[in-house]
C-alpha cells in the first residue's frame, strides 16, 4: 500500500516534466535558421511548393496550434516522417534502440563488475598503493574522451593486434561468437567512465559505512574485517551506488553516440550523427524525445529501487 | 550609510576565507600540479602566434603524414601540415570551448537561480520543471541536437554546449541562494530595512559563487571534451582552422598509416581534462568546512 503510494506521486511528478520536455523537443525546430519550410524544401524553392509545405505541415497555423498538432500526434506515437529514407521516425528510432541496449548492457556489467570492486578496495586500505591506483583509474575513465580511447583501442587490438574486429555489428543470431567479441571494446570504453563514476561513489559510500557504530559494534563482536566489509558496509553502502547506476544507464546513450560512430555501429547513436549529418530533423527530434524518455523512465527504476532496498523507507 | 556599514561586518569577511581555501589547495600536492598544468595550457594558447614553430595551415604535399622527426616534433597530417604547430592552436579553440559555455551557463544561471531560490513562489516552480526537463535529455545529444539545429560553426557549438549545461548550473544557483537566503547575515540586513534587491544583488549574489565555482572547473572539462566530440562529427570548428576534435577526426581516417595523428591530440584531451578534474576535486575539498 505504502509502496503504491510512493509509486503514484512519484508518477504524478513525472507529468510536468514530461509536458515541459514536449515543449522543449517542439522548440527545437523553431531554432532553425529562417522558415522551417523553406529548410523542408532544400534546393527546389519553387514558392508554390514552399507554400504547399507550408501548408502540409502546418506551418502556417499560430504556434500553439502546432504544438498541439504536434503533441496529439506524439502522443499517438507518431513523431513524423524521416525526409532521408521514408521511414517514420518511431520505426527507425525502435529498428535501432535494441541495439544500443545490447551495448548499453554490456556496459553497464563491465562497469559494476570494474567499478564496484575498486571503490570498496579504496575504501577498505585508504592510503594504499592499491587506493590510490583505483583511484587514478576512476579519474582517468572520467577525465578521457571516449571517442579517442575508442581509436586507441581499436588502433591497438583490431590494427596491430587483430584480437577484435574493427568495427562493425553482428547480430546475436547470426554469430554468437562474432556478436561477443564485436561489443567487447565499445562495451570496454563506455564501461570506464561509469566505472570511474561508480568507482568514486562506492568508495565515498564505503568510507561513510566503515566509520557508523554498526561497524564498530560488528568489530568489536571479533567478526573478521573481510566479513565485516563485505557484509555489513556493502550492503549499506550500495542502497545509493544503485540509484547512482540506475542513472547512469540513462546517460550512457549520450556516450553511446561517438561510441557507435567510432565502432560504426549502427544504433541510436549512429542514427543521430547521421541526423545531423542529412540534416534529417525530424529524426533528431525524436532521438531527442526518445533518449529523454529513457532517461526519465530510468530514473522512476531508480527511485523505485531506491525504495525496494532501502528498508528505513519501507517500513 | 550606516546600514551598509553594519551589514558589512556582519558578512564573512571574504578575504580570510580566500586565503582560508588557498591555504588548504596549497597543501593539496595533486591538485596544485593540476593548477599548474592548466596555468600552462593557458599560457601556450595565449602566446600560440610566437610558441609554434610552424604555421598551423601551411600544408605540403611533399610532407603528407611524415612520421615524427626533427623537423616535426609530432610528424605532419593528412594535407602535410604540421601536427605540432596545430596542437599548440588547438589549445586556443579548446580553452574557450572550456571557457565560453561555463561564461554563458554562468551568466544565464545566477539571475535565473536568484530569482528561483530567493523569489520563490510560482516562478520558482515553472523554473525548476523546465529545469528537470532540459537534465531528462543526455548532455552530449541535447548538445549536439542544439549545434544541429543552429548550425555548423564553434560558436554555436559553444552556445550549444552552454545551454546543455545550463540545468546543473541553475539547480546549484537555486540551492546556493536558498542556503544563503538562510543566514543570519541576510536575516540582520533585512532586518535593518534594506530592499529586497540591494540584499539580492549586494549580498546573496556574491555568496552564490563559491558552490558554483567547483561546478565552473568540473564543468569547463566537461564542455571541453563536448567541444571535442562535436568538432569531432564537423559540429564545432569547421576545416581548415585546428582543433583537437576536428584533429581526431581526420586521424580517425588515417589512424593505420598515420597514428600519430590520433595520439597527440587525444593526449593534450585527456591531460587537460584531467587536470581540470582533479583541481575542481581540489578546490571542493578546500571549500568544504568539514574538511581540513
Amino acid at each position: 500500500m505504502r509502496f503504491l503510494l510512493f509509486l503514484g506521486q512519484r508518477l504524478a511528478l513525472t507529468v510536468p516534466t514530461l509536458l515541459m520536455l514536449s515543449v522543449l523537443v517542439f522548440a527545437l525546430q523553431h531554432l532553425l535558421p529562417g522558415d522551417p519550410a523553406l529548410a523542408l524544401a532544400g534546393e527546389d524553392m519553387d514558392p508554390d511548393v514552399v507554400a504547399e509545405i507550408r501548408h502540409r505541415y502546418g506551418f502556417d497555423l499560430p504556434i500553439w496550434h502546432q504544438y498541439w498538432n504536434w503533441l496529439l500526434a506524439a502522443l499517438q506515437g507518431d513523431l513524423g516522417m524521416s525526409l532521408r529514407n521514408s521511414m517514420s521516425v518511431v520505426q527507425l528510432l525502435l529498428g535501432k534502440l535494441g541495439i544500443t541496449l545490447q551495448l548499453a548492457v554490456a556496459s553497464m556489467v563491465l562497469a559494476l563488475v570494474i567499478g564496484i570492486p575498486l571503490g570498496v578496495l579504496a575504501a577498505a586500505r585508504p592510503g594504499s598503493f592499491a587506493s590510490l591506483a583505483a583511484s587514478g583509474f576512476a579519474l582517468s575513465g572520467i577525465s578521457v574522451p571516449h571517442f579517442w580511447l575508442g581509436i586507441m583501442l581499436v588502433l591497438a587490438f583490431s590494427v596491430n593486434l587483430n584480437w577484435f574486429p574493427s568495427s562493425g555489428y553482428t547480430p546475436f543470431a547470426e554469430d554468437p561468437g562474432r556478436w561477443a567479441m564485436g561489443l567487447v571494446l565499445p562495451a570496454f570504453v563506455l564501461g570506464t567512465g561509469i566505472a570511474g563514476v561508480l568507482m568514486r561513489h562506492t568508495r565515498s559510500a564505503m568510507l561513510q559505512a566503515l566509520g557508523s557504530d554498526y561497524i564498530r559494534t560488528a568489530r568489536a563482536k571479533g567478526l573478521r574485517e573481510q566479513r565485516v566489509v563485505l557484509k555489513h558496509a556493502l550492503r549499506n553502502a550500495l542502497v545509493p551506488v544503485v540509484t547512482l547506476g540506475a542513472i547512469e544507464f540513462g546517460q550512457l546513450l549520450s556516450g553511446a553516440v561517438l561510441t557507435e560512430q567510432i565502432f560504426s555501429i549502427p544504433g541510436f547513436g549512429k542514427l543521430l550523427v547521421d541526423g545531423v549529418l542529412y540534416r534529417d530533423y525530424a529524426v533528431v527530434q525524436g532521438l531527442v524525445l526518445v533518449s529523454a524518455l529513457l532517461f526519465i523512465a530510468a530514473s522512476l527504476v531508480a527511485d523505485i529501487l531506491y525504495f525496494v532496498i532501502n528498508p528505513r523507507l519501507r517500513s | 550609510m550606516a546600514s551598509a556599514a553594519l551589514a558589512g561586518t556582519l558578512q564573512p569577511a571574504a578575504d580570510g576565507r580566500l586565503r582560508r581555501v588557498l591555504r588548504r589547495l596549497r597543501r593539496q600536492p595533486a591538485s596544485l600540479v593540476a593548477g599548474g598544468i592548466i596555468l600552462a595550457f593557458i599560457i601556450i594558447a595565449l602566446a600560440a602566434p610566437w610558441v609554434a614553430p610552424q604555421d598551423p595551415l601551411a600544408s605540403s604535399f611533399l610532407q603528407v603524414r611524415k612520421p615524427p622527426s626533427a623537423a616535426h616534433w609530432l610528424g605532419t597530417d593528412e594535407v602535410g601540415r604540421d601536427v605540432f604547430s596545430r596542437l599548440i592552436w588547438g589549445a586556443r579553440t579548446s580553452m574557450l570551448a572550456g571557457l565560453i559555455p561555463v561564461l554563458v551557463a554562468l551568466s544565464i544561471s545566477l539571475p535565473l537561480g536568484l530569482l528561483s531560490g530567493y523569489g520563490g513562489g510560482w516562478i520558482d516552480m515553472v523554473l525548476m520543471r523546465v529545469v528537470d526537463a532540459m537534465l531528462a535529455i543526455p548532455f552530449l545529444i541535447i548538445a549536439i541536437a542544439l549545434a544541429a539545429f543552429l548550425g555548423p560553426d564553434i560558436w554555436n557549438a559553444m552556445l550549444a554546449i552552454g545551454i546543455a549545461a545550463l540545468p546543473i548550473f541553475v539547480r546549484l544557483a537555486r540551492a546556493a541562494a536558498m542556503s544563503v537566503r538562510a543566514e543570519d547575515y541576510v536575516e540582520a540586513t533585512r532586518s535593518i530595512g534594506s530592499s529586497p534587491l540591494r540584499i539580492a544583488v549586494r549580498h546573496i549574489l556574491p555568496n552564490m559563487l563559491p558552490p558554483l565555482l567547483v561546478q565552473t572547473s568540473v564543468m569547463a572539462a566537461s564542455a571541453i571534451i563536448a567541444e571535442a566530440s562535436l568538432s569531432f562529427l564537423g559540429l564545432g570548428q569547421q576545416p581548415p582552422a585546428p582543433s583537437w576534435g576536428s584533429m581526431l577526426n581526420a586521424a580517425q581516417r588515417h589512424m593505420a598509416a598515420a597514428p600519430w595523428m590520433a595520439i597527440a591530440p587525444g593526449c593534450a584531451i585527456f591531460l587537460l581534462v584531467i587536470s581540470l578534474n582533479l583541481f575542481g576535486d581540489g578546490l571542493r575539498d578546500a571549500l568544504d568546512p568539514k574538511r581540513g
